[in-house]
């Protein structure tokens, strides 16, 4: 903590401490904001986290959570802020940490924040002609204003890209140029197609097979979640979390929960503890089984498809037996779980390691030694260690490129301190790693399983929690590793009984825009089977 | 005693008794015969569509079609009253009249190799001289209507699936018709009457074992790629292109793309039967001591034996497609140009080698 206090002085001296925070914050002025952020990334600080935008009535502002790839647990939290909100205005970060390229004009789009030399200034979900800024506070949500038009404009009008620079008399200057130019063969891919993961479109100017350039859009089925929990109380928040990335539900909700708790102050009981670990681990293993079959799926073996999905259905029934649900499992609840495991789950979990391990075995017979499939596989889409960290791309993918990324061994959550596990890591970062990754990750989380399903202590399962859920004011953000990379809830309460702001890190965002540098100049079916192999999930971008 | 040459002569001599104008009887015949092909094309479809779905969901732990009739028998049937109930939706902005012929050149080209094919002893339309030569020709028709369509549709998906089709079906042509070629070698003629004929003792798979069986999974590949079906489903490719070239079609127009990909795989593997093992030919051996055993193998009819062998190297073909994932364009031309083509040519010369000392 010194150290980072020691950091930022020596950049930025007159730069504002905040105390009494969870994580080390500190408050600078918007002009010396890119000394700063160049003085943190010269010194190894090459991972930014989180870029959350803010509206504090009086300014608007952003947040950025800056780490070291290396020493993920040092995050320093940098936070500046304008008072202009007419035309408010800060200098981009994207040239530095290239995944502000979006997180940066998702804040443009909802808080209007106009980020000064970033190359793309376009909406980021929103329609280009919507009017006013969602997220801001006063923001006027009178259907009149924005109503649903009779011809939807065509994707080919928003293809303008603004960029806005300060010229010498410190004004705003725009500038437009084209995205593509007018004898580009660009395709539609998506948001209607089978193998996109949900609804992601993109535009793809192709040479025949191969890609030139993509061009992600978002926000088909963008809902507003953020805003939505600013008008809530923290146990409905929850209800909200397992529809983000749903493959993943109950980790998603673990890191709601673990939020609050440790914000409230609320004692978790150890059998509660021990409970959510394996079942993350289950919903992580019914995550990348969809992930292996899903993209063999991508590679045209509908067979694997479907043994894959077989395989999660046990996983799934499990669940229903002791939660009630199957993809949306609502099990946990602030202060424990909803209600006590069944008095067969330990049996039908531990039938299930034996027969998971044997399915694996199969897997690879099938497919992982099958000569197409590794013909594919190989030497394709090579993500590079440092790009994984520029982009953000965390989790599995982040670790096939050789990142130790994985946030139960960085900030152990749970019961993840009580168990013997490996973080798997490749080092090549191509398909085929990020391919094998899944089913080696299986293998580790059957092992984490085994170590806690016998010794799941006895106890409560709910600690004793007020009736009306309120967290101190102040600021959190809890980390866990769900099955695609980082998931982080950052939120910002007034002490209150619904938060300020929460903030959801997406890790399906960073492995998308992953997509456009691994795709440069490889062929459509590379692009199918990359997707896959990122292993995104749509609803968790568009939040 | 249940071979049907001898039910074809007496519909024959009935009808020259009945009608006695040599003219008159012919072209009650070439009706008779139309039918009769129209009929096995469709009956030929349905078992097959049926019996791929029954055989793929086995690989895939699933039942298939069970609701449908007796397990699901006639799923195939309602399935094709639905087709053909189905609208033809008219899709704006294309070549109407290139639209609308591209089916019918797809399913033109696959029906017309039922004329020279040979179901069974005396059981086939026309008796070419070029009988071999002929099926090859047509059945790669084909290939002329999928890029019709994919170009027609002006859509970019189908496009690209014509383009890749385009490419796929010219090269895998190549070594399709070379390993045809190195069995015409040993047959010496392109008849198919004679082809089979020179197999009554021995298949030819059996005649010349190292060349022919090469020539024969060469033929096997090459012909699985000609079908369009995984792993080489490139010019469909759903996970990719949506549909590929056929994506814009409906109704009954879709069902001409998807009735001819069903019976190519069949005359990919009647040519194959009867190129490779004998046809309609029972299985014999060629010593003196199997006189009764090959007795035996007489006794099952040969349209049994015809249809046995198709439907044996059909299932091979649909365990290919549900095993293997899809190849790429770029490992798709290799395949052909860099491996299975310069084995073919030298496959050639073995066995001409071979014909030469044997």
């Amino acid at each position: 903590m010194e150290n980072l206090e020691k950091i930022i002085l020596s950049l930025a001296p007159d730069a504002k401490i905040e105390e009494n925070t969870q994580r080390f914050t500190a408050t600078i002025a918007p002009e010396k904001l890119r000394k700063v952020a160049e003085g943190l990334k010269a010194k190894g600080f090459d991972y930014l986290m989180c870029l959350t935008g803010m509206d504090y009535k009086d300014s608007l502002g952003v947040i950025y959570h800056i780490a070291p790839s290396n020493d993920e647990a040092n995050v320093i939290v940098l936070k500046t802020s304008t008072p202009d909100r007419e035309t408010p205005n800060l200098p981009t970060v994207s040239d530095l940490w290239e995944i502000a390229y979006f997180y940066e004009r998702e804040v443009y789009d909802f808080y209007g924040i106009i980020f000064t030399n970033h190359p793309d200034m376009r909406r980021l979900f929103l329609r280009e002609d919507w009017k006013g800024f969602p997220f801001r506070k006063d923001y006027d949500a009178n259907p009149a204003l924005n109503p649903i038009p009779e011809k939807v404009p065509s994707v080919e009008s928003f293809e303008n890209v603004p960029t806005y620079s300060i010229d010498k008399d410190g004004k705003l200057v725009k500038k437009e140029y084209p995205l593509f130019s007018k004898d580009e063969y660009v395709v539609n891919f998506g948001p209607q197609h089978p193998s996109t993961h949900g609804v992601l479109h993109l535009r793809i100017s192709l040479e025949g097979e191969i890609i030139k350039h993509i061009d992600p859009h978002f926000g088909y089925i963008h809902r507003g979640v953020e805003k939505m929990c600013e008008s809530m109380t923290y146990p409905q928040m929850l209800y909200l979390t397992e529809r983000l990335d749903y493959l993943c539900g109950t980790m998603n909700r673990h890191a709601l929960c673990a939020c609050i708790e440790k914000a409230a102050g609320i004692e978790v009981p150890a059998r509660a503890q021990y409970v959510r670990t394996i079942i993350d681990e289950l919903t992580r293993i019914a995550s990348h089984l969809i992930g292996w079959a899903c993209m063999c799926n991508d590679m045209g073996s509908i067979t694997a498809f479907i043994y894959g999905m077989r395989d999660r259905e046990k996983i799934m029934d499990i669940y229903e037996e002791t939660a009630g649900g199957r993809l949306m499992v609502n099990y946990y609840v602030i202060g424990g779980l909803a209600a006590d495991i069944h008095p067969n789950f330990q049996n039908r979990v531990k039938e299930f390691i034996p027969y998971m391990r044997k399915m694996i075995k199969e897997y690879h017979v099938l497919f992982t030694g099958n000569p197409i499939a590794y013909g594919r596989m190989k030497n394709i889409g090579i993500l590079s260690k440092e790009k994984a960290v520029a982009l953000g791309v965390t989790g599995p993918s982040g670790r096939a490129s050789g990142w130790a990324c994985d946030v139960r061994k960085i900030e152990p959550y749970a019961a993840y301190d009580k168990v013997n596990f490996e973080e798997v890591l490749h080092q090549e970062g191509g398909t085929f790693d990020r391919y094998m990754i899944r089913l080696e990750e299986i293998e580790q989380s059957l092992r984490i399983i085994e170590q806690l399903i016998d010794n799941i202590p006895d106890g409560d399962f709910k600690a004793k929690v007020p009736a009306i859920v309120k967290i101190p004011a102040g600021e959190y953000y809890q980390r866990v590793e769900n099955a695609r990379g980082d998931f982080s809830i950052y939120i910002n309460s007034t002490g209150d009984k619904n938060p300020y702001r929460v903030k959801f890190r997406s890790p399906c965002l960073s492995l998308i825009t992953a997509l456009c540098p691994l795709c440069d100049k490889e062929k459509i079916a590379d692009l199918i089977m990359i997707s896959g192999s990122m292993d995104y999930v749509i609803p968790c971008v568009d939040r | 005693m249940l071979e049907l040459d001898k039910f074809i002569e007496w519909i024959h001599s009935s009808l020259l008794y009945l009608i006695g104008l040599d003219w008159v009887v012919s072209l009650i015949e070439y009706v008779l015969i139309g039918v009769a092909f129209l009929s096995l094309y469709a009956v030929l479809a349905l078992i097959l569509i049926y019996v791929e779905r029954k055989i793929c969901a086995f690989f895939q732990c699933r039942l298939g079609p069970t609701r449908v009739g007796p397990w699901g028998l006639f799923q195939s049937i309602a399935d094709m009253v639905k087709i053909l109930l189905k609208e033809i939706i008219r899709i704006d902005k294309t070549d109407q009249l290139i639209f609308k012929v591209a089916p019918f050149i797809v399913i033109i080209g696959s029906f017309c190799t039922f004329g020279a094919l040979q179901f069974g002893r005396g059981l086939h339309g026309v008796d070419f001289n070029v009988g071999l030569f002929y099926m090859l020709a047509i059945s790669s028709l084909g290939v002329v209507g999928i890029l019709l369509a994919g170009w027609a549709s002006n859509n970019k998906y189908t496009l690209i699936g014509a383009m890749r089709s385009g490419a796929q079906l010219v090269s895998y042509e190549l070594s399709a018709g070379i390993s045809l070629l190195t069995m015409v070698i040993i047959s010496g003629s392109l008849n198919l009457t004679d082809i089979i004929e020179g197999q009554a003792n021995a298949w030819y798979i059996f005649q010349a074992p190292l060349p022919a069986l090469i020539a024969f999974v060469i033929y096997l590949i090459a012909g699985h790629a000609e079908t369009n079906r995984g792993p080489f489903d490139l010019p469909e490719a759903e996970s990719e292109l949506t549909a590929g070239y056929h994506t814009e079609y409906s109704g009954i127009q879709f069902g001409f793309f998807y009735l001819a990909e069903y019976l190519n795989m069949f005359i990919i593997a009647a040519i194959a039967a009867t190129v490779f093992l004998g046809g309609w030919q029972p299985f014999h051996i060629n010593a003196d001591w199997a006189a009764s055993f090959n007795g035996i193998m007489d006794c099952i009819p040969t349209w049994a034996w015809f249809f046995g062998k198709v439907f044996a190297l059909i299932f091979l073909s649909l365990w290919v497609r549900w095993t293997f994932p899809r190849l790429r364009i770029d490992q798709l031309l290799k395949l052909e140009w860099k491996i299975l083509m310069p084995i073919s040519l030298v496959n050639l010369l073995l066995m001409a080698v071979w014909v030469l000392i044997f």
